[in-house]
């Protein structure tokens, strides 16, 4: 499809304040971007207008109970079933951060057998509480997660993270099994990292929370549904880069790629 | 007698009889009705009511009691000064607004009028700011007090319309190790209230979405009894939406939160100084914070004020719905009648004066056109948040409330906002203070490191990730450096997508020079401030003002107050930097006494191109290194004597006139693309700057202290770790080193050294080798004090 036709609904709850940098983002790839409350669109049903979806971050319903977990249930309640419809046909969905716990929460996220009913995966409490950090990612997808094709696998991307859960972990009854089954199904996208790539090993602050084996975003089985705690859409611009002053200003920064790939893989395959 | 005596009605109203009363009477009233009235006025209260030959209402005795407080009327500052000069007859009129109307800055869009100082920012945009306390909460309930501070201080920039883009947060504790045996009753210890304050704001601005991009923390003793929480916020509004227009028959709104019975007597309290008792007597007066309603309430004024719905707005703050009500029906000459009923209420049983006065979170003021309410009123239930029509504005010029449809008060608005005016008696007595003889340590590298480890030097990482600095994607310059996190100077927003032009804020705070000298205090805070902006880039620089001084009725604290705002008005002039809002705090005093006097300039400026803004952290090596600036034998209140427990006398002082003219150089040789790193010299001196610069650059140095220009002879650790003002390191490449002295011309500057690419920071001494220390020992030393679990 042509790039003006692509329509990206960015979704918001109460608490969502991530919203105008990833809008932002998507307008100037030259796309159709909206911004719309959810109690909207639970009246209205209507996501097939839509080729993408985006969860942005922030702190929905102020993230009491469990981050994400109340505005999950809300959405699982009122529009699941066209979530699901969504899903099921191939379309890009994606959560970054507040974004990330709440497709964990509706459990789009792993979903190793499909959408699962209970969460099957949790961002826990930071092991050093709330961080606002940048950090270094490295992308491990061997190409399950195809709106992301157009980044290099191993390619080393700078973000910001900014939250106090985003852990991921899994259930420690049956870790290892299901970490093996993660990277099995090549669900594992992107991986905190050392300036030179190599694993952070759980160490802090290359990883910022803890999370389980470095892991920092996530795609289903199918690839078309992807979670991440870092922010790209902080990193979009040059000017926003960490170190822009010494190592030279860019239009653009590591954000940049990661919309780009998205936008691009739609124009390709729909 | 009895004055007062309950009412037939059937619900909390009381009749008070102020016919004749007496003083002991009139005091006996305020104490039953816990008002913080002083004698005089409540002498001219019933003086009032005699002249309207009525009897007045609990209530009505109420809005008076909010509206003249120290914290609504800031009658210290609006008041008399008996100074042994003569009187002052107003300190903000004499020498702070004074000192904005003689700059008559052509780009001041409204300044010391509404909830926020307005500046341009473009022909059609323009910048709000405001900076707030919340010193008394903070130190009973660090947690709820600081969150509900900065919740405060969105809501007044919410309230001119504005769109919140970043906000600030300076805080003050007593030392982290303070001795637990020493804590007063009553007092809290500043390690609870350090990590509850930080929680709180983080907290707060984090769930809210708002950037918290500049700050600083800061320790020392006389804090212990009275922690200092300032929290600004800056927004940015179009011209065109900025509508104050609110007429007769126009509906009075209030949106957002439910009113409950958290807040009450807030700003009695705030005008009070604290005591042992304050824990359990004071802990209704502090709110509680939801900023998951402040952040709905945000999304639906932008929109009301994008369509223009409003004719007016105002944050209900200090003094609950009274304040907001009275001072806007005051403002437009109008007056105005309150349904209470109609207030949506969290709490089961409130007196109707509760419900008045109460100081509940996250509500907003409108006045509404009749023909928009319907609008206005679905606009906030779409983003799920209650807005309610609780009255009406007239032409009366009273304000009458109304509650089961009995009247319940009828208050003459004039008597209101002309209170009688207060009268201070200043006396400033300069202290004094050993200057000490110390030996000249022989290790300057283990004395620079000490100084790095010190809690006011050594890096706040700790605190600023605690925040998000990072969201809604506008911070070019952050508060940390890179991936070393050294200190900016500055921080640089890029508030509007079609546009580089960028907002700077800096911050200028030297308590610990307040305790020998508050004039000098108060002008090295405003050119620090100025120069922290100065030195990412930043001009055309806007200032606040923000007071934490004690008791005003004491003399001595009066008399600080006065010194201070002198400095105010003589350095700002020079400066040609005009004030454009400010608050002040006072009654800061503990059982330990009173706060160390403490003004907060926060700076506000802007940068034309946010692609050419300069960071703290050294680029290149083989670049040369200059030092603005003389350094001077100025160790007073320095970090170098607390170090060694001194204070001392030779506190810095400011040559406003020879700043200013370096600081204008600079800004050319920074627009002419000629420096590649500046950084200010400000706690710990030149030695601790130079380690900052080196360490976050990752790149070495190597100087010769001998080329520092000084005022007059110094012994090397002076001349390492004096803190005179107006001090500056700039980085320039080898190859624009002639330009950039060229430009720096009738200035006092030197090339003191270059940038190497050995990781080490080597300092000379007329060729001798007197301090050699590796960045990895600097850094070390700088980043481990706060760090580690809390």
């Amino acid at each position: 499809m042509k790039r003006q036709d692509i329509r990206v609904l960015l979704m918001r709850a109460p608490g969502t304040n991530c919203d105008l940098e990833a809008l932002r983002a998507f307008r100037d790839l030259e796309v159709t971007a909206e911004l719309i409350h959810s109690q909207k669109l639970f009246k209205t049903k209507n996501l097939d207008d839509y080729n993408i979806i985006f969860f942005p971050g922030g702190f929905s319903y102020g993230d009491y109970v469990r981050s994400g977990a109340i505005w999950a249930k809300e959405m699982e309640y009122r529009i699941g079933k066209e979530l699901k419809a969504f899903v099921e046909k191939g379309k890009p969905v994606i959560g970054v951060c507040n974004g990330f716990q709440v497709l964990v929460e509706t459990g789009f996220l792993p979903a190793f057998n499909g959408k699962s009913i209970e969460p099957e995966a949790a961002l826990g409490n930071n092991t050093h509480g709330y961080q606002c950090r940048w950090i270094r990612m490295k992308k491990v997808n061997k190409g399950n997660c195809r709106m992301l094709s157009e980044i290099r696998e191993g390619t080393i991307i700078q973000n910001p993270v900014a939250h106090g859960e985003g852990r991921f972990i899994l259930p420690p009854t049956n870790l290892v099994k299901l970490l093996e089954k993660l990277y099995e199904n090549d669900q594992v996208v992107f991986k905190y990292c050392k300036e030179d790539g190599s694993p952070a090993n759980e160490d802090w602050p290359i990883n910022p929370n803890g999370a389980l084996d470095d892991i920092a975003g996530i795609c289903n089985p199918e690839g078309n549904v992807l979670g991440l705690m870092p922010h790209p859409e902080r990193a979009y611009y040059g000017h926003l880069m960490p170190t822009w002053t010494s190592t030279g200003l860019k239009k653009y920064g590591d954000g940049y790629q990661f919309f780009e790939s998205i936008i691009k893989y739609t124009e390709k395959n729909f | 007698m009895n004055r007062i005596t309950k009412s037939d009605h059937s619900f909390d109203h009381y009749i008070i009889d102020l016919l004749n009363a007496t003083d002991d009477e009139l005091n006996e009233i305020a104490k039953t009705l816990g008002l913080g009235l002083s004698l005089q006025e409540l002498r001219f209260i019933r003086d009032h009511y005699l002249i309207k030959e009525k009897k007045a209402t609990d209530i009505e005795l109420q809005t008076y009691d909010q509206t003249y407080s120290e914290h609504c009327s800031h009658k210290t500052f609006k008041g008399f000064v008996n100074t042994p000069e003569g009187t002052i007859n107003g300190l903000l009129k004499s020498y702070i607004k004074k000192e904005t109307d003689e700059i008559n800055a052509p780009w001041c869009y409204s300044v010391f009028e509404d909830n926020a100082g307005i500046v341009d920012l473009s022909y059609e945009i323009a910048v709000a700011i405001k900076v707030e306390t919340h010193n008394h909460p903070s130190a009973i309930e660090p947690f709820g007090g600081a969150a509900t501070g900065l919740g405060g201080v969105i809501r007044d920039i919410l309230g001119v319309w504005a769109n919140p883009i970043a906000c600030t947060d300076v805080l003050c504790f007593g030392p982290l190790n303070y001795p637990y045996n020493k804590l007063p009753e009553g007092v809290k210890h500043p390690s609870y209230l350090f990590n509850g304050v930080i929680d709180g704001i983080g907290s707060y601005g984090n769930s809210i979405g708002i950037p918290t991009v500049n700050g600083a923390t800061v320790f020392d003793e006389d804090y212990t009894g009275n922690v200092v929480v300032y929290a600004g916020c800056i927004g940015v509004l179009r011209k065109e939406e900025y509508v104050k227009e609110v007429k007769k028959g126009d509906y009075v709104v209030l949106a957002g939160g439910k009113t409950g019975l958290d807040g009450i007597h807030g700003v009695t309290f705030a005008s009070a100084e604290l005591t042992k008792e304050s824990e359990t007597t004071s802990r209704p007066a502090v709110q509680v914070g939801n900023p998951i309603e402040e952040e709905k309430l945000k999304r639906a004024i932008k929109q009301i004020s994008e369509e223009r719905l409003g004719s007016g707005i105002t944050d209900i703050g200090g003094g609950g719905i009274s304040c907001g009500v009275c001072e806007t029906a005051d403002k437009y000459n109008l007056g105005v009648q309150i349904d209470l009923d109609k207030i949506p209420l969290k709490a089961a049983k409130m007196a109707p004066w509760e419900i008045w006065i109460s100081e509940s979170q996250e509500r907003m003021l409108l006045a509404v056109p009749p023909k928009n309410l319907e609008k206005v009123i679905q606009i906030f239930k779409d983003e799920q948040t209650d807005a309610t029509a609780i009255g009406r504005y007239d032409d009366s010029g009273l304000a009458k409330l109304f509650y089961h449809e009995v009247k319940i008060a009828e208050i003459d608005l004039k008597s209101l906002f002309e209170p009688p005016k207060t009268t201070r008696i200043s006396a400033w007595i300069p202290p004094k203070f050993v200057e000490p003889e110390l030996d000249v340590p022989t290790d300057l590298g283990l004395i620079l490191k000490k100084m790095l480890a010190s809690y006011n030097i050594a890096s706040k990482e700790k605190v600023v990730r605690r925040y998000d600095h990072e969201v809604k994607g506008q911070t070019v310059v952050k508060p940390l450096q890179g991936w070393n996190a050294g200190p900016n100077n500055a921080a640089v927003l890029k508030p509007l997508e079609d546009s580089l032009i960028g907002v700077v804020v800096s911050s200028g705070l030297n308590p610990r020079f307040g305790k020998i000298d508050p004039y000098w205090m108060a002008a090295s805070s405003i050119d620090e401030a100025y120069r922290n902006n100065i030195a990412v880039g930043g001009r055309r620089i806007a200032l606040l003002d923000n007071f934490t001084w004690g008791n005003p009725e004491y003399p001595d604290r009066m008399g600080s107050l006065v010194e201070a705002c002198k400095a105010c008005y003589e350095i700002g002039k020079t400066y040609e930097a005009p004030f454009i809002s400010g608050k002040d705090s006072l009654y800061n005093e503990s059982p330990l006494g009173p706060v160390a006097p403490t003004l907060l300039i926060t700076a506000l400026g802007i940068i034309p191109d946010i692609t050419t803004a300069v960071t703290m952290d050294l680029k290149k090596p083989g670049s040369s290194l200059y030092i603005i600036g003389e350094t001077k034998t100025e160790l007073g209140g320095s970090e170098y004597y607390n170090l060694y427990g001194y204070l001392g006398n030779l506190v810095p002082k400011v040559d406003a006139q020879n700043a200013i003219n370096s600081y204008k150089k600079l800004t050319t040789a920074i627009d002419s693309k000629l420096v590649l790193s500046c950084h200010d010299l400000s706690d710990g001196g030149l030695g601790v700057a130079l380690a900052e610069t080196s360490f976050t650059g990752g790149l070495g140095i190597k100087i010769n202290l001998e080329k520092v220009p000084v005022s007059e002879e110094m012994r090397l650790d002076y001349l390492l770790f004096s803190e005179s003002n107006s001090r500056l390191l700039v980085e320039v490449s080898d190859n624009n080193a002639q330009q950039f002295e060229k430009i720096m011309q009738g200035t006092k500057y030197s090339k003191i050294g270059t940038v190497t690419s050995e990781p080490q920071l080597e300092i000379l001494y007329l060729n001798k080798k007197i301090l050699r220390e590796p960045l990895n020992e600097l850094i070390k030393a700088w980043k481990t004090p706060l760090e580690g679990p809390r």
